[in-house]
This record gives C-alpha cells, sequence and structure tokens, in this order.
C-alpha cells in the first residue's frame, strides 16, 4: 500500500534517548509506527519507551531484524551514524539532522556507492504512509490514507499540499520530503520511480523549489517511463537570484535554476505543472481526470 | 561564509600556493607605506569588499608611483563602491589591499565547487582567465574543462596533468600546476569551502605560476569545526538585519515589496511569497521562524519585518507541525500589545493546535484578519494593501 515504509517495516532509533527523539517516537509509536528500539552508544542494555537500547546499530539488527532507522543524531555526529547504519546493512535511513557540513554528505554519498541502501534527507521532515509507519517529525495527524504519493523538498510545504488534497478527498499512499540541502541522500527520480512500480499509487505529486537540476531530471524520467500523473509545483518563483532562501540548496545559480525555468521545462515534459501553490490539491485531481 | 580577497590569499599562501607579495591597509598613509615596504615600481590598489566586479566598478587601480598608490586608496576608502553585483546603493570600501603589480604573460580560470548533479567535488578550469565561468560556459564550452573528484582518493595526478594540459599549461609549468591544484582542492577539503575560485591564475614573468585574485566561501555549517575561519567573517559585509535575525534562530531576507511575510518553513515561505505575487502583491522579505516557534520568537519576527519602512501589511501563515498554533497565537498577541503595530496582520494558522490559537487570537480582542487558506490569506493581505492605498 505505499513505498518504503509501511506497518510491517521494524523501525529503530539512532540517538534515541535524546530529548527530541524521545519526543517524536513516542508520537510515532502513539500512531502505530513499528518502533522495535534505538541505539545510543553508551547506554545499551537499557530500556526506552518500552524498547530496548542498543550501543551499535549491528547490535539492534542482529538483536531486532531492524531494517529502517531514523537517525536523530546532531549534525556534527549525523553523518558518521548514516554509514554506520549502511554497515549494518539497515535498507531506509532517514536523516533529520538540519546543518550537516556538505562534504560529510559527499563523503556519505560516496559510501553509499554499490550499497544497498536508500537515505532520505537530511534536512528533512521525514516519511510516512499515514495510519501506518511515520520516520521523521511530521504532524500524523494531517495525514490521510489513500492512493497519491507525494514527493517534495520542504515539510510545511508537503502540509499545505497535503491539507490541500484531504479537501478533495485525496488521500496519500507514503509521502516523503527528499530535504533541503544541495547534496542529500535520495533525489526526486528515486522515489518517483518507486511511486510508479507501487500498484497503490494513482498519481504523483513534486514539490521542487528554485535551485539544482532534479526536478527537471525527474520529469525527463518521468516523461519516458512512467504511466501515472505526475502533478509538480515549484516554489521560489518570486526569490531573487543568488540569494539562499532558507534552504541550502534553495538558490537561483544559473537560469536553470529558477522556478520559471523549472515550471516550463517540466511542463513540456507533460508534467501538470502548478502555477499558483493555493491550486496544488485541485491540480492532482485533475491529473486523474477528475474536477472538483 | 564569504571571505574578503586578501585572507583568501593568506589562506593560499597558507597552502604553499604562490600570491603577490602585498599588505592590507585601513588608511591612505599606510598604503604609501606598504607600497613602499613592498618595493618595486608598479603597485595593485584593490578595493576589499565582498561582491564580485570589481574592476569594473573601479575598484582596482593599478599605479606607478607611491603617491598614486596613495591617491588611489584615498579615493577608495571610505566610500561605496558600485559594482555588478552590490546593487544601487554599493559596498562601503573599509580596506584596500595594497600589491606588487605583476607582468602577466597569461590568464586562466581554476575553481572548485560542491556540484549538485553529481554530488561531488568538482575541479574546473578555462584558459578565459578574468572572466566569470559561468559566461564562459555558456558562449565557448570548449574552453571549460572539469574533472570531478572521487572523495575516496580526492583529487589525483593524473587529472590535474589532464587539467594543466588542457590549459596549455605544459613543459615547466606543469608539474607547478599539478601541485598548486592538489594544494588548491587541499584547502578547499581541510576547510570546508562551498566554492573557491583562482580568477586569474596567471602565468607571471614567463616561468611561474600565481594566482592573483581569489575568493572562497565556506560552509556555515562546518564552522564549528573551523574556528580559524570562522574568524574571518566580517559582519559589516552582512545585512545587519539578516544577522539579527539568524541570532533569533530566524531566518530573514529582506526584498523589496511591501507585504511583510512571517512563515514556518523554507518551502512554505517560498510559496507564500508566489502567492502573494500572483495575488499582484510585492513580499518584502523572506522569513522563515524555523520549527519550535516560541512567543518570543514569533515577536522578534514582527519586530524584525516591521523594521522595514516599507512594509504596509503582514501576512502570517503558519502551518505548524512540530510548531504548535497556541504558541504562535500568543506570541501574536504579545508582539501586537508590546509593539503598538499599526499595519494590518492577516494571520492563517493551520495544523498542531490550531483551534487553539484561533481561540487565543479571537478572545484577544485584538484586530487582525483571520484568514482559512493559503489562497484566502494572499487575497487579504494585498486587499488590506489596497485599502489602505486608497
Amino acid at each position: 500500500m505505499s513505498i518504503f515504509v509501511n506497518r510491517n517495516s521494524k523501525v529503530i532509533i539512532q540517538g534515541f534517548t535524546g530529548q527530541h527523539a524521545t519526543f517524536h517516537a513516542e508520537e510515532a509509536i502513539k500512531g502505530g509506527t513499528p518502533i522495535v528500539g534505538g541505539v545510543t552508544p553508551g547506554k545499551g542494555g537499557a530500556t526506552h519507551l518500552g524498547r530496548p537500547v542498543f550501543h551499535t546499530v549491528s547490535q539492534a539488527v542482529e538483536e531486532t531484524g531492524a531494517d529502517v532507522s531514523g537517525v536523530f543524531v546532531p549534525p556534527p555526529f549525523a553523518a558518521d551514524a548514516v554509514m554506520e547504519a549502511i554497515d549494518a546493512g539497515i535498507r531506509m535511513i532517514v536523516v533529520i539532522a538540519d546543518g550537516i557540513p556538505v562534504q560529510d554528505m559527499v563523503r556519505v554519498k560516496r559510501y553509499l556507492v554499490g550499497r544497498d541502501a536508500i537515505i532520505i534527507g537530511p534536512n528533512t521532515a521525514g516519511i510516512i504512509t499515514p495510519g501506518e509507519c511515520k520516520v521523521g517529525i511530521m504532524p500524523s495527524h494531517i495525514y490521510r490514507p489513500g492512493r497519491i504519493g507525494v514527493v517534495s523538498r520542504s515539510g510545511t510545504l508537503n502540509y499545505e499540499a497535503v491539507e490541500q488534497m484531504n479537501a478533495l478527498g485525496l488521500g496519500q499512499s507514503t509521502s516523503v520530503s527528499i530535504g533541503g540541502d544541495p547534496v542529500n541522500g535520495c533525489d526526486f527520480l528515486t522515489v518517483l520511480q518507486a511511486f510508479e512500480a507501487d500498484p497503490h499509487t494513482d498519481a504523483v505529486l513534486l514539490i521542487g523549489e528554485i535551485g539544482g537540476p532534479h526536478e527537471v531530471e525527474a520529469a525527463q524520467w518521468a516523461q519516458e517511463h512512467m504511466s501515472k500523473p505526475l502533478s509538480a509545483f515549484i516554489a521560489g518563483a518570486s526569490a531573487p537570484a543568488g540569494r539562499r532562501m532558507g534552504h541550502a540548496g534553495a538558490i537561483v545559480s544559473g537560469e536553470d535554476d529558477t522556478a520559471r525555468a523549472k515550471m516550463d521545462r517540466m511542463a513540456r515534459l507533460g508534467v501538470h505543472v502548478v502555477e499558483n501553490p493555493a491550486d496544488i490539491g485541485a491540480t492532482v485531481l485533475r491529473s486523474l481526470g477528475r474536477t472538483g | 561564509m564569504n571571505i574578503h580577497e586578501y585572507q583568501a590569499k593568506e589562506l593560499l599562501r597558507g597552502y604553499g600556493i604562490p600570491v603577490p607579495t602585498g599588505r592590507v591597509v585601513h588608511s591612505d598613509t599606510h598604503a604609501a607605506s606598504a607600497a613602499e615596504e613592498i618595493g618595486g615600481d608598479r603597485w595593485v590598489v584593490k578595493a576589499q569588499i565582498h561582491a564580485g566586479g570589481r574592476g569594473k566598478g573601479g575598484g582596482v587601480k593599478v599605479v606607478d608611483t607611491i603617491e598614486r598608490v596613495q591617491r588611489a586608496a584615498d579615493e577608495l576608502i571610505g566610500t561605496r563602491l558600485i559594482t555588478p553585483q552590490t546593487g544601487p546603493r554599493g559596498r562601503l570600501v573599509q580596506r584596500v589591499l595594497v600589491e606588487e603589480a605583476r607582468v602577466i604573460f597569461k590568464e586562466y580560470y581554476l575553481g572548485l565547487l560542491i556540484n549538485r548533479a553529481t554530488q561531488r567535488i568538482t575541479l574546473i578550469a578555462s584558459t578565459a582567465g578574468g572572466t566569470e565561468i559561468e559566461e564562459i560556459a555558456k558562449s565557448d564550452p570548449k574552453r571549460v574543462i572539469r574533472e570531478t573528484v572521487d572523495p575516496a582518493v580526492g583529487l589525483l595526478d593524473f587529472q590535474c596533468r589532464k587539467v594543466a594540459a588542457h590549459l596549455g599549461l605544459t613543459g615547466k609549468l606543469m608539474a607547478p600546476t599539478v601541485k598548486l591544484m592538489k594544494r588548491f582542492y587541499r584547502l578547499f577539503r581541510d576547510k570546508d569551502a562551498q566554492m573557491a575560485e583562482i580568477n586569474p591564475l596567471a602565468v607571471v614573468d614567463g616561468t611561474s605560476i600565481m594566482a592573483l585574485d581569489a575568493k572562497i566561501a565556506f560552509d556555515g555549517n562546518a564552522l564549528y569545526r573551523h574556528p580559524d575561519i570562522a574568524g574571518l567573517r566580517d559582519f559589516d559585509e552582512e545585512d545587519p538585519k539578516e544577522v539579527d535575525a539568524s541570532g533569533h534562530g530566524l531566518s530573514y531576507i529582506a526584498l523589496d515589496g511591501n507585504v511583510g511575510c512571517i512563515v514556518n518553513g523554507a518551502g512554505l515561505a517560498m510559496a507564500t511569497m508566489d502567492a502573494i505575487t500572483l495575488h499582484g502583491g510585492r513580499p518584502a522579505n523572506f522569513l522563515d521562524v524555523g520549527g519550535g516557534a516560541s512567543p518570543e520568537k514569533i515577536a522578534n519576527a514582527f519586530r524584525i519585518v516591521l523594521e522595514d519602512p516599507n512594509v504596509k501589511v503582514i501576512l502570517l501563515n503558519i502551518f505548524a507541525g512540530i510548531n504548535r498554533c497556541d504558541w504562535v497565537a500568543q506570541g501574536i498577541v504579545k508582539a501586537i500589545q508590546d509593539q503598538e503595530i499599526q499595519v494590518p496582520v492577516v494571520v492563517r494558522l493551520a495544523g498542531t493546535n490550531a483551534d487553539e490559537g484561533r481561540k487565543i487570537l479571537n478572545q484577544s480582542g485584538l484586530d487582525f484578519i483571520p484568514a482559512q487558506q493559503l489562497d484566502d490569506a494572499a487575497t487579504k493581505a494585498v486587499a488590506a494593501l489596497e485599502e489602505k492605498a486608497s
């Protein structure tokens, strides 16, 4: 019914006993997320939120069979924690930290080559399959189970889009925020491919922003390989060039980076492009051949 | 984080990359004595500001007497230099770099950057020294060569030889060019740079290569492990309001419109600006209050937005996830009461505790314009603007 995470996932939290991690793990457990344990180096053997704590990710994997990890480790230590998870065989790694040095992520991406894992983030709100599994910091109460796949950079703009879709009766199969950093784990393309392969997703919404080539690359792939309708909004049409708009990656460095340029190219590639951020839900509905 | 040219050159020198002999000075008399100390019979006096395009803006002067060094420094220091990158107000020149002028035989461009497409560091070079690399890449792409660095092994000798050969830096110049590129890469990696340019890299006196100008930007997220680099930050080169905002955990960028924006999350903040623009308004700023927007944070956001005299209406758009709308509402009430806000305030609250937030606002008895959805909020903000004008 989803991509990447579902009710059969076995989730651990790295940095489990920290304040931030504890708050969000508790929320996720309340919503039914299958969290099976956590990792805090030095605190192995303890119990936290009724789940076992391990010193290392490999111990946690051995004992619990974990296959998904939410990394709540602070930015200076996050890259190492992600590589530890990759090494331990975790297949889905969600990195919440905002502020990881970009060259740390360059090294993580190199470490990932030839290894079988998907990284979501950093600087992300996370991933949620409504009603089944949430790894992240988003408010699960705004999501509704359904058949629209959502992939965005931003967290709050993802919430905005979801609210618009809910109002039109469109729930979500899975919603993924890939994060606002220039070098990040998984790009739009990887998520689109997963949604295309998921029999329970009927249409996909992509929410991008100024800066970087990845939205257009995803649209190029979609034109050739995707059977499901793809809608897209690109935030930042009113942003000035050369300024970083909050997200480290949201910067117009060349003419291909502008929202207008991306929207025009995506429209030519057959994407249902949203001009007004208030029309995101309506556009997804139209892409399904329906009207509100 | 950007640094000045003279600071970048000190870093290059520390990594064994040849740069011209020079001194940075704050007054014309010091400029004259610096030129005497350096010696020779030709000098370059260069304004030290963070913006590029200084040559075009008259910020670089080549002179051949000590008196003219002093006059050039006097003309630059204390003036606002306008270049294609400073905007119409220009930047105040507080110091100049006085250097020996070298005889240039040929100029090149050499840069390192984090390439978003490959997600790796790229070395980029061109025979069109002195010109912006983006221009050359467009007009004459054959003159640009790129080498992608594998982070597992770093920049390799053969990659540097390929680039040197492409540039025509062969014969006796090849070995020193390779060495220079490797040192440049090491600096980039060691200090967590985000972008570094030597432009021009020049062959001087026919026999040696030298960095005649340099620009380095560092990753702000990595400054915690480079106190030496953090110490190079020049707050005079930054917008004081942006510095003030970041001190309060807010991300603020001034724009030239009149609708002040207070939003949580960078993506929603951009979308809110876009919605305002689509309704015929113009955003006065980008402002992301981030996660955990306490009442104090919201109050600071109002203060910073209202310091801009162009702001005629405020649109507050919060979609709370980790934020809580009741907290945000408390901040709004506090800000409106304490700061005696005169402009109309449009408030849209959604997400966690939105009903509680709206209740707090309604019970406050304060005058504000409630909005339900994003479109509704943008429409009301622009309408309030027009009402004020009429």
